[in-house]
């Protein structure tokens, strides 16, 4: 239960600071370190939240937004990068880049923690 | 706390976010900053539009006078209503920057040589080009005009930019247009300057071939001698049908130019023999860049009105150069295409008449050699002493390395492009300073500002009086029955081939001796065969009193094949100028096909030559997509020419220019025994047109075999048009499209040129207008409108534009969306 419990804060939070441009693209890796500290947890299982958390929610914002643009952009851009076309390439890879490092942020957090 | 193994992910997961938010370089190019890049909520997702976005807006902006309406329509297209002329210029503006923002920021780069500075030490040659060329030393002339003595086009290029930047303002970062994330980069506000520098581009784009050419005819004349240069290079066309009907009396020059005394040897017959150094040079804008116009009375249209046709060849491009708009104020309304950068529409129409352009493609640039005092190069000879030149500095920024800065010698006759700093496999370690007509300052945007307002025949001679580079001819139809056109722009008088090659610069005996007035520019205005046209032949015959500069200039085909249809045409419908406009007829093939058969020793062929020469014989002479016989023609056409004059041409590490396709066909015709088509590296034997045809119909073959076997002799397949993203990338681009055409054929369209807008306009009560261009009103890739028009385009097709009064427009079924701007009060 705490682990969906935090799996659902670090998306959450790293949602909240993904709405403003300005902040930079990672400060999600700041909000999992925050979040493994406060919440603390066996370190694997802290990996695992910020893997799922982060990866989830790429994987659900890039799905939603590719199913409403019928996969136009997401075609090109993964003939450019290159994935030989395949958007769902495209979005195994973006899913993967956020969980990864959301996995290392709250990994790192884990090994804060005070006990 | 555990320390090690915190470090140990700290580092990690640090390490990670550098990397991913660092471009690495691929190759020459450079990666986008991957995590940015793919993050859902900053990246090029974000990009990725909703299939049926609503583009309905409430916008409030304190710069307008009052309060403005859009309306959008199903293809994109929005229809303006202003109650004040600045305030639609404002939102024409905004809309360019919320449709085309990354062009628009990217084609005044390269205009103004600023590519480095985003893509690295990899463009340097491209900005070095355009600097020392005087790109921005143009537009600034134009920019300083503009500002003293044109206080309405200020006004208007003042809100343009105001718009375009309270777009920008209000744009998120996680919003930017596709291409920055792609290349890392952030536009900067739009200023005045920035649409003048666009517009020097259109100057470059349409007149800038002479930089390249000017140089190439040189070395070739340098290389093969006057003489024999004259005959390859001949000035002289047979079958031409000029834009003035032939046997027009013009009137007595009002400018005689005066050819030097000394200029056989000191010009025309001068052979220089200086030693080269090597650097790269950019391309050369293509030389087939030109267009069709027309116009038919109503005498020869079915309802008796006018019908106007225009269609721009330039390359195809995505984001398209064009952007369709509808501008309607209390002055005027005015429907068509619209540069995003610039103010006004371009080629369109209005309430009571339509226009369209096509390029001169008169010489309006001139080489002339300097001569510098000594490596400082502070000072050169003029005119019997030693003149001091200012130098221009020009700083290129260049991403991940220090700035490089040309300084440029400013000289009588304009800037000093090539020197000892910067020299070209072309320009042959020479000191030339260029002399371009792009340089004067202009009002020429406020010509197409009057055209958008013009009312009968006298507004638009006076609005196109305004127009001096690059020089147009502007075709026009009148509600009220009349149709004209009219090569405008700034002309040189020439004497004959003044300028054709470098001329020497070291006094004022080669300079321009005037600027051809206005009215001696070439015009007609409803002639008896009920049509005018053009497409880019020379103007006249040769009776009018200038020189009209070097025939390579000139394409003629594509003119006889114009006005052979509509002199036969009658009872003319929109549809039937559909058909026209998109006609794949070869009339050059018509003549060169007999031409080749007259000659060529079928008995000496092997049977796959005599195979493919059945290929070509048994073709309908029309270029469509799936026909072979044309690919045929062309590889043994272009085959023949190099059998003819490959032999004079071998030999020179210079930078030649080929001889032109009618020389070689108008000899064919008439001189069998024409010397040049000897091969003089076979001593013992004299070769005639009929050994060269037989040849190149054997050497052809061994090249058609190989597009044989690979499947490509289909005349698509073989030409594979595509429509180019301005980077290049395949992906953003749309390559391998289904269409005919080709050079020399009414429907242009090669490889990455051709038609790149069409429209038609007949002058009906309430106007009946088609068109549409290769491409779509969005310049996102992500977007289902960024490409919306391309297969539409390919098949032939046009749409019916929409061009309404505002209370029509609302209650139009093509409306969709509609935003609304409001002052702050």
């Amino acid at each position: 239960m705490k682990i969906i419990i935090s799996i659902l804060l670090c998306a959450l939070l790293a949602y909240a600071v993904g709405i403003y441009g300005n902040l930079p693209w990672w400060s999600f890796v700041v909000t999992n370190l925050i979040v493994a500290i406060v919440v603390p947890q066996k370190s694997f299982h802290s990996f695992l939240i910020g893997f799922l958390s982060i990866g989830l929610l790429w994987a659900g914002l890039a799905i939603g937004i590719d199913q409403g643009n019928h996969h136009i952009l997401s075609t090109k851009v993964a003939t450019i990068l290159p994935l030989k076309g395949s958007y769902i390439s495209l979005l195994v890879l973006t899913s993967f880049v956020g969980a990864l490092l959301g996995g290392l942020a709250s990994l790192t957090g884990s090994f804060i923690k005070m006990k | 706390m555990r320390l090690l193994p915190f470090l140990a992910s700290a580092v990690v997961t640090i390490g990670l976010v550098s990397l991913l938010n660092t471009q690495l370089s691929i190759g020459p190019t450079k990666s986008p900053k991957l995590g940015y890049f793919l993050s859902p909520q900053h990246g090029f997702w974000k990009n990725a539009e909703k299939i049926n976005t609503n583009f309905d807006a409430n916008l409030v902006a304190g710069e307008l006078k009052g309060n403005v309406d859009v309306y959008i329509d199903d293809r994109l297209v929005p229809h303006i209503y202003a109650d004040h002329d600045e305030d639609a210029y404002f939102v024409q503006g905004y809309l360019h920057a919320k449709f085309r923002l990354w062009q628009m920021d990217f084609q005044t780069r390269v205009a103004s040589g600023r590519l480095s500075e985003i893509a690295g030490a990899d463009k340097l040659s491209i900005d070095r080009f355009f600097r020392r060329l005087g790109m921005v030393y143009g537009a600034e002339q134009t920019e300083v005009k503009i500002n003293e003595t044109n206080p309405v086009m200020k006004a208007t290029v003042d809100a343009y930019t105001a718009g375009v930047n309270a777009y920008m303002k209000q744009l998120a970062p996680e919003d930017l247009p596709f291409e920055f994330k792609l290349m890392n980069y952030e536009p900067e506000l739009w200023t005045p300057k920035k649409t003048y520098l666009f517009l020097m581009f259109m100057s470059y784009d349409l007149t800038g071939r002479s930089a390249a050419l000017d140089l190439q005819l040189t070395n070739t004349r340098d290389f093969l001698g006057y003489d024999l240069f004259n005959k390859l290079y001949t000035n002289t066309q047979d079958s031409l049908d000029p834009i003035i009907p032939k046997g027009t009396v013009y009137q007595k020059p009002s400018i005689v130019p005066i050819k030097p005394a000394n200029s056989d040897t000191n010009y025309l017959m001068h052979k220089n023999t200086l030693a080269y150094q090597t650097q790269p040079s950019p391309e050369a804008p293509d030389k087939n860049n030109g267009s069709n116009n027309w116009a038919v009375a109503g005498s020869k249209t079915k309802s008796g009105r006018p019908i106007l046709c225009s269609d721009p060849h330039l390359g195809l491009n995505l984001p398209s150069l064009w952007y369709e708009v509808q501008i309607t104020t209390p002055t005027h309304s005015t429907y068509g295409a619209s540069f995003p950068g610039s103010p006004a529409v371009i080629i369109g129409f209005n309430d009571s008449l339509a226009w369209g352009v096509t390029n001169a493609g008169r010489d309006v640039l001139d080489y002339y050699e300097l001569k510098f005092k000594d490596s400082s190069q502070n000072e050169y000879w003029f005119n019997g002493e030693w003149k001091s030149v200012t130098k221009r500095k020009e700083v290129i920024k260049v991403k991940d390395s220090a700035d490089v800065v040309e300084e440029i010698a400013m000289t009588y006759w304009g800037p000093a492009m090539f020197d000892a700093h910067y020299q070209n496999p072309q320009s042959k370690g020479r000191n030339l300073a260029v002399k371009w007509t792009a340089f004067t300052p202009s009002s020429g945007v406020e010509a197409f500002y009057q055209l958008n307002r013009a009312k009968n025949y006298d507004d638009y001679i006076h609005a196109i009086s305004l127009w001096t580079c690059p020089g147009q001819n502007f075709v026009l139809a009148t509600k009220s029955g009349d149709i004209a056109i009219k090569q405008q722009g700034a002309f040189v008088a020439r004497w004959e081939r003044q300028g054709d090659f470098i001329m020497p610069g070291q006094d004022s005996t080669y300079d321009w001796q005037g600027i051809i007035p206005n009215n001696e520019n070439p015009t007609i205005k409803n002639p008896i065969r009920g049509f005018v046209s053009s497409a880019n032949q020379k103007p006249t015959d040769a009776s009018y009193p200038y020189y009209l500069g070097t025939a390579s200039y000139f394409p003629l085909y594509r003119g006889i094949s114009v006005n052979k249809h509509l002199a036969n045409m009658n009872q003319i419908t929109a549809q039937d100028m559909q058909a026209l406009q998109t006609n794949n007829d070869n009339v050059f093939a018509a003549t060169a096909r007999p031409a080749l058969m007259k000659y060529v020793q079928l008995d000496k062929l092997s049977p796959d030559a005599k195979r493919m020469v059945a290929e070509m014989t048994n073709w309908n002479l029309v270029n469509e997509e799936h026909a072979k016989g044309i690919t045929v023609f062309k590889i043994i056409w272009d085959s023949v020419a190099q059998a003819v004059w490959g032999d004079e041409l071998a030999g020179s590490d210079l930078a030649l220019t080929k001889p032109d396709d009618f020389v070689l066909l108008d000899q064919m015709l008439k001189d069998s025994n024409w010397s040049i088509a000897d091969d003089i590296r076979t001593k013992d034997k004299v070769e005639n047109f009929k050994d060269q045809v037989t040849l190149g119909v054997e050497n052809a073959t061994l090249k058609l075999l190989e597009l044989e076997k690979e499947n490509k002799l289909e005349w698509a397949l073989f030409k594979a048009t595509r429509v180019l993203h301005l980077t290049k990338i395949p992906a953003l681009s749309r390559m391998n499209l289904p269409i005919g055409g080709g050079m020399n054929i009414i429907n242009a369209t090669t490889e990455n040129h051709g038609p790149s807008w069409r429209m038609i306009v007949h002058l009906t009560d309430e106007i009946e207008a088609y068109g549409l261009y290769p491409g779509g009103q969005s310049g996102n890739p992500g977007s289902p409108y960024y490409d919306s028009f391309v297969d539409y385009w390919a098949a032939g097709k046009y749409y019916r534009l929409l061009f309404l009064s505002k209370e029509n427009l609302i209650k139009n079924e093509r409306t969709k969306w509609h935003i609304q701007f409001k002052t702050a009060s």
